[in-house]
């Protein structure tokens, strides 16, 4: 199989190029995702997103193979998947990991390789200036940007006294540099949890007796539902702000009418005003009968993304094919969508409510944070 | 001062909890010299229990009845159909069989269940918080907690030294053969034990799965944190797993509370992923003094 496609592929080169530019070779996507345990709502809708883009594709994407795997949400586990992937499977791009330890894990070995890894959702600091790819692409965010909104809605909110909690790995740590790159008031404790931990007792006593005026957390999954619904039993009245991870559509059904009226920050949301995001949407809703959430749209935007490129190049042609994912010529759900120069998006933030909307809990999109906003750490990257 | 309070009842809470589960852990050790890794298997089959029938019926109380009787009856059912024929084997094939019980009952559950984890509402009368005496608010779920642990505590106390099973009980982990020389049923005893420990598993399950959520494979970090108890208490110790599982509660709550702003002064701004990091080790640290002190264990018989 695989000698009889490489001769083809000889032959056709032989041949003077014969064949224009979008092949007939197959294209491999490996995707490792979590589709197990408390975070196995957000890969669940990086898949259903992703796999929702491919099918409204239709003859598009028929050249395209997904290999999806769960990674149990365990790094070592994410590392076997993609060493399988890239040696036996023989896969082109890579995608679909939502938790930024596991992304150090298997991206710069990944990219190390010549394979490409189009981020739907994690994107550490440390892959985004000094140790930024060319084959790295992400396609949700750069993990700042959604705090660094947060933190400039603190202000905008008059808190003056914020207690911030994050899971202590990338991301979590992100995270809060992100908020406190922007918010101007002072911290009233500033604190880790582990990764995947359940109880919040302690933290939500600390809170208790912070004397903060609002608390900020980044806990996504399963992490925030457990933290907000003892939370709300708690006693505790301080109000919450936090990223849209902490009040994805994922999260809300679970912790219920707490979440009401909460404020957080997002780069997408159901309501944003485009025909893209309205088609992607319904359809979604049409598909799996739930609302999409931030993970199901970045796995939408980001097989619409690998769509694009394929249109004009092969990933057997490195440079071009990074050249047409660079120019990242899709209609993104988000509206306004390019890379910058370390290929992480430059897009707008929103700061979104929680609400009410017939009986089901959604968000609401009720400011505009930040425009045209990149990172930053684009200025270390050299490429 | 009132955070120092609520941060004790939390371990308090949390030890309470981690004692139900290594009470079952400790018995089936003790008695049985089994090692079983598929404890955390009935805590989840418990947990799974109770969010099934509280959901069917909308009645939490019948659900909680249900995880003691799901888990009891799983226990009891596995002890026939696999354990029985563990007892004589070494513990590398104890361990073996258990993980593959583990793993068996995980995709089990995930298959009937799915793996979205799935939450329990708390009934009006144990939702909220009060307050205590001293100006401490806390929540009420988690006092309730506490009770139970210490209710369970003593109904084992009672159970162990004061009650013909209990004679039983220590009669097989003193001497097994004598036992059943002297026309104690001694398989029924083992699975009388096992379902016991399980159920207790199983109510734990159900307890903690009401205050975070109730998911596949919640049970192994609460079998390691449990066996990490029964190894400082000492093996087959009730006791011991009482005092063991206060003190990891109380460790791990404290040190994570205190850990990064003692360090503070030291590490500044690194204080905190540093304190966190630290706190994550300190009950095994705890379990390292302990043995270095004590090989057997605080309360153990044997090494």
């Amino acid at each position: 199989m695989k000698l009889s496609k490489r001769l083809g592929l000889t032959t056709a080169l032989i041949a003077g190029m014969a064949i224009a530019a979008p092949a007939m070779a197959e294209v491999k996507v490996g995707m490792i995702t979590t589709l197990s345990g408390g975070g196995a709502g957000l890969g669940i809708d990086t898949r259903d997103g992703f796999q929702l883009a491919l099918k409204q594709a239709g003859d598009k994407a028929k050249d395209i193979e997904l290999l999806i795997e769960d990674d149990q949400q365990k790094p070592d586990v994410a590392v076997q998947i993609a060493d399988k992937m890239i040696q036996s499977d023989n896969v082109d791009v890579l995608t679909g990991i939502v938790w930024s330890n596991l992304a150090m894990a298997v991206v710069p070995a990944a990219v190390g390789q010549g394979k490409f890894y189009l981020s739907t959702n994690a994107a550490p600091s440390a892959l985004a200036g000094k140790g930024c790819n060319p084959n790295y692409f992400s396609v949700s965010y750069q993990n700042d940007n959604l705090h660094e909104a947060a933190g400039a809605y603190a202000n905008d909110a008059g808190f003056k006294k914020v207690f911030i909690m994050a899971p202590n790995y990338p991301a979590g740590k992100d995270s809060l540099a992100g908020f406190k790159r922007y918010y101007k008031g002072d911290i009233a404790s500033e604190v880790y949890t582990q990764v995947g931990q359940t109880d919040y007792a302690g933290e939500i006593a600390q809170i208790r007796a912070s004397g903060a005026d609002a608390v900020f957390f980044f806990l996504p999954g399963g992490m925030g539902i457990a933290f907000m619904k003892q939370y709300a039993g708690s006693g505790v009245e301080t109000p919450v702000i936090g990223p849209a991870f902490s009040f994805s559509q994922d999260v809300l059904p679970a912790v219920g009418e707490a979440a009401l009226g909460v404020k957080n920050t997002s780069n997408w949301s159901k309501d944003i005003d485009n025909p893209a995001n309205k088609a992607f949407v319904e359809a979604f809703q049409a598909d799996y009968n739930r609302l999409p959430s931030i993970y199901a749209a970045y796995g939408y935007d980001t097989a619409n993304l690998l769509l694009s490129a394929l249109e004009k190049a092969q990933p057997s042609d490195a440079e071009a094919f990074r050249a047409a994912l660079k120019e990242a010529s899709f209609d993104s759900v988000r509206g306004k969508f390019s890379f910058g120069p370390n290929n992480h998006p430059i897009q707008d933030l929103y700061v979104r409510e929680v609400i009410d909307e017939n009986g089901t809990l959604t968000n609401k999109i009720i400011a505009t944070a930040m425009t045209d906003h990149g990172d930053a750490y684009a200025a270390e990257c050299k490429m | 001062m009132t955070l120092l309070i609520e941060q004790a009842l939390n371990g308090l809470q949390y030890g309470m909890m981690l004692f139900v589960m290594a009470a079952g852990l400790t018995l089936i050790f003790g008695v049985m010299g089994l090692i079983n890794l598929a404890h955390g298997s009935l805590y989840m089959v418990g947990a799974f229990a109770c969010a099934a029938v509280a959901a069917a019926t909308g009645s939490y109380w019948l659900g909680l009845v249900a995880s003691l009787i799901a888990a009891a009856f799983v226990g009891a059912l596995v002890e026939r159909l696999v354990i029985r024929r563990l007892y004589t084997r070494d513990h590398l094939d104890q361990v073996l069989a258990t993980f593959a019980l583990i793993l068996i009952f995980s995709e089990g559950t995930r298959w009937l269940f799915g793996s979205f984890p799935l939450y329990l509402s708390l009934p009006p009368a144990l939702a909220g918080a009060v307050s205590l005496p001293g100006g401490v608010t806390y929540p009420v779920f988690r006092l309730v907690i506490i009770a139970v642990g210490a209710l369970i505590a003593l109904g084992l106390w009672l159970l162990i030294g004061r009650t013909r099973l209990g004679i039983r009980i220590r009669a097989g982990e003193a001497d097994r053969e004598m036992i059943s020389a002297l026309g104690v049923d001694i398989g029924a005893l083992y699975t009388a034990v096992f379902a016991l420990g399980a159920a207790l598993a199983g109510m734990a399950g159900a307890l903690v799965g009401t205050l975070q959520s109730v998911q596949v494979g919640m049970g192994e970090p609460v079998l390691i944190l449990a066996f990490v108890t029964v190894v400082i208490g000492g093996i087959g110790s009730i006791k011991g797993a009482f005092i063991g599982a206060l003190l990891v509660g109380i460790t791990d709550t404290l040190g994570k509370a205190l850990l990064p702003v003692l360090l503070q002064p030291v590490l500044g701004a690194g204080a905190g992923p540093v304190g966190a990091a630290l706190a994550s080790v300190l009950i095994y640290l705890l379990m390292a003094v302990v043995l270095i002190w004590r090989p057997q264990g605080l309360y153990g018989a044997r090494a």
